[in-house]
C-alpha cells in the first residue's frame, strides 16, 4: 500500500496525498502537484528550499538530521524546532507536514 | 504548418523554462502557455547528468522536474522535438526547424546554451561526447561498459564531476585543462589547487597547461594529441569546455546582445514582449556592481523565471537581485558557493584544507562578495548574510575558523 501523507500548503489548505514509498517527502509533495516548494537542488541537501514543519509528536519517528541539514535550515528566517528539509525525509505513512513560508 | 497561438510561449524546456510555466500557473495566470524545445523529454534537472544520473544512482524518472501528468493538469502544452530557428518580433511569431509557425503574446527565451565544441580535427568522431542533455549522458552510459580509458577535456565543474563519477566506476581517467589551474574561470587559486590534489589522489591523471591539437582514431579507440605533441590513448573523450548561449535566432531578429542576449533588470530583451532568462540572459548583476553578465546556474534560471512570472501576472516586479548560489558534488566533497567571485581583489581561506573542510572568502575593496565552501555548510549558510549585506569584516577574524561568520555580518 502506498503511504499517505497529510500536507498543509502555505495558503492553509490541507490535503492527503499518496506517496511513492521510495520517494522523499519533497518528491511526494511535488509529484502530487503541489507547486509552491522550489526544491532547487533536486533533493541533494544543497539548499533549503524544501523546508517543512513536521507535526511535533512525529519528529522522533524520523531519521535524525545530518549536520548539513541542520546548518542549511539556518538559512530560513522561519526555522522552528519542527523544521526539516523534506528532501531528507522518507515518506512514512501518516506523516503530517506543513510547507514553511518562502524565505 | 501553423500551430496554435499561445499567450505565453516559452522557448526551452530546461530549469528556467519549466519554472516560468510553473510560476505563472502558481500565480493563477489564466492564459495559454506552451514550452517549445528541441529535446524529446519533458523538463528534467540538468545537474544530475554529470553526477547521480551518470553514476546510475538516479533513474531518469527521478530527475524529472515534474511528473508528465503535471503539465497536462496545469494546461502547459509541451511542444517537444521542435527547435525554434527564427523569431519574427513584429509579427509575434516563431518558426521551428520543421517549418511550423507559432504565434505568441509574450515570448520567454530560456534556451540555455549548447556545449562548446572543440574546433580541432576529430572533434566529431564517434566516442567524443559532451554533457548537457539526457541524450548526451545516455550516449556516454551506453558506451561505458566497454570503455576502460576516458579522456576528459576541460577542468570546469562538468569535467571534474564526470571525472569523479568515472573514477568511482573504475575507469582510467585523464583530464586535460588548457589553463594553468582547474576552475580558472569561476574560482580562486586555492580552490583550484585543492581540487587538483583531490582528483590526483583519487587516481585522475590530471594535466594542466595542455592544449588539445586534435583527436585521431586509433587502432583501439581514440588518441588525443596535444599541441606539445604528446598523445593520450583512450576509448572515450568527454568535452566539458563551457557552453555557447543559444541566442542566434533572437540576435538575428535584432535583439541586443553578443555573449548571450542582453536583458534589463526585469529580464526584458530589447525586443517588445520578449524576455530572456537563465544561462543565456546577460543581465545587470546586483552582485557584480551592475556589470552585465550571464550566470549559468539553476538558481539563476529559477529566480529569473520568478521575476518574469511576477511581472506578467502583477504588471510589476522588483528588479532581479536574487542572491547567486551554486553547488557541486565530487567524491565526498560538497562544494557550496554563494555570491559571484568574479572581480575579487583579495581572498581569505578559513578552515582546514587537510581536513577537507574549509571556505574561501572572496573580497573586493574589503567587502565580502562570495564564498566557496567545501564541506563547510555552516560557513555557506552564515556567509550568505555577509554577501547580501556586503559586509566588511576584519581579515583576521575571517581567517579564524573558530569565529562563526554570523558574528561578522
Amino acid at each position: 500500500m502506498m503511504p499517505t501523507l497529510t500536507v498543509t500548503t502555505r495558503s492553509g489548505e490541507t490535503r492527503s496525498i499518496a506517496a511513492d514509498p521510495d520517494a522523499s517527502v519533497m518528491r511526494a509533495i511535488r509529484d502530487a502537484g503541489i507547486d509552491e516548494m522550489l526544491a532547487s537542488c533536486g533533493g541533494c541537501c544543497s539548499c533549503a528550499t524544501c523546508h517543512v514543519f513536521v507535526d511535533q509528536p512525529q519528529l522522533d519517528s524520523l531519521p535524525p538530521m545530518s549536520v548539513d541539514e541542520d546548518d542549511l535550515l539556518d538559512i530560513s528566517e522561519h526555522r522552528t524546532a519542527c523544521s526539516r528539509l523534506s528532501c531528507q525525509l522518507p515518506s512514512l505513512d501518516g506523516l503530517r507536514v506543513t510547507i514553511a513560508p518562502e524565505d | 504548418m501553423t500551430l496554435p497561438h499561445y499567450d505565453v510561449l516559452i522557448v526551452g524546456g530546461g530549469h528556467g523554462g519549466a519554472q516560468a510555466a510553473i510560476a505563472l500557473r502558481q500565480r493563477n495566470f489564466a492564459g495559454t502557455i506552451a514550452i517549445v524545445g528541441d529535446e524529446p523529454d519533458p523538463p528534467y534537472e540538468r545537474p544530475p547528468l554529470s553526477k547521480e544520473y551518470l553514476a546510475r544512482d538516479k533513474p531518469f524518472e527521478r530527475i524529472l522536474i515534474r511528473p508528465l501528468a503535471f503539465w497536462t493538469e496545469r494546461q502547459v502544452d509541451l511542444l517537444l522535438r521542435r527547435r525554434v530557428v527564427r523569431v519574427e518580433a513584429d509579427a509575434h511569431r516563431v518558426e521551428t526547424a520543421d517549418g511550423a509557425t507559432i504565434g505568441y503574446g509574450v515570448l520567454i527565451w530560456a534556451t540555455g546554451g549548447a556545449p562548446r565544441r572543440l574546433t580541432c580535427s576529430g572533434h566529431d568522431l564517434p566516442g567524443v561526447h559532451a554533457v548537457r542533455t539526457r541524450a548526451d549522458a545516455d550516449a556516454i552510459m551506453a558506451e561505458l561498459d566497454t570503455v576502460r580509458r576516458v579522456c576528459i577535456i576541460g577542468g570546469g565543474y562538468i569535467g571534474l564531476e564526470a571525472a569523479a563519477v568515472l573514477i568511482k566506476a573504475g575507469k582510467q581517467v585523464t583530464l586535460l585543462e588548457a589553463q594553468d589551474r582547474l576552475l580558472a574561470r569561476v574560482a580562486g587559486a586555492p580552490l583550484s589547487a585543492f581540487y587538483a590534489s583531490e582528483h590526483r589522489a583519487a587516481g585522475v591523471d590530471l594535466r594542466l597547461n595542455v592544449t588539445v591539437d586534435c583527436i585521431e582514431p586509433a587502432d583501439r579507440g581514440l588518441s588525443v594529441r596535444t599541441a606539445d605533441g604528446e598523445t593520450f590513448a583512450c576509448d572515450m573523450v568527454i568535452v566539458g569546455i563551457g557552453i555557447v548561449p543559444a541566442v542566434e535566432p533572437l540576435l538575428a531578429a535584432g535583439a541586443a546582445g553578443g555573449n548571450g542576449v542582453d536583458v534589463d533588470d526585469r529580464c526584458r530583451t530589447s525586443l517588445p514582449e520578449i524576455f530572456a532568462i537563465g544561462d543565456c540572459a546577460a543581465h545587470p548583476s546586483a552582485y557584480a556592481d551592475g556589470a552585465r553578465l550571464r550566470v549559468e546556474s539553476v538558481q539563476n534560471a529559477n529566480d529569473q523565471a520568478a521575476t518574469v512570472a511576477t511581472l506578467l501576472t502583477d504588471g510589476t516586479a522588483p528588479p532581479y537581485a536574487a542572491l547567486p548560489w551554486f553547488w557541486s558534488n565530487q567524491y565526498d566533497l560538497r562544494l557550496q558557493t554563494v555570491g559571484l567571485s568574479i572581480g575579487h581583489d583579495d581572498l581569505v581561506v578559513r578552515g582546514d584544507r587537510a581536513a577537507r573542510s574549509f571556505s574561501i572568502v572572496y573580497l573586493r575593496a574589503g567587502r565580502v562578495i562570495a564564498l566557496d565552501c567545501v564541506n563547510a555548510t555552516k560557513d555557506y549558510v552564515q556567509g550568505r548574510k555577509l554577501v547580501e549585506r556586503g559586509a566588511i569584516p576584519p581579515r583576521d577574524a575571517l581567517a579564524d575558523a573558530a569565529t562563526p561568520l554570523k558574528e561578522l555580518a
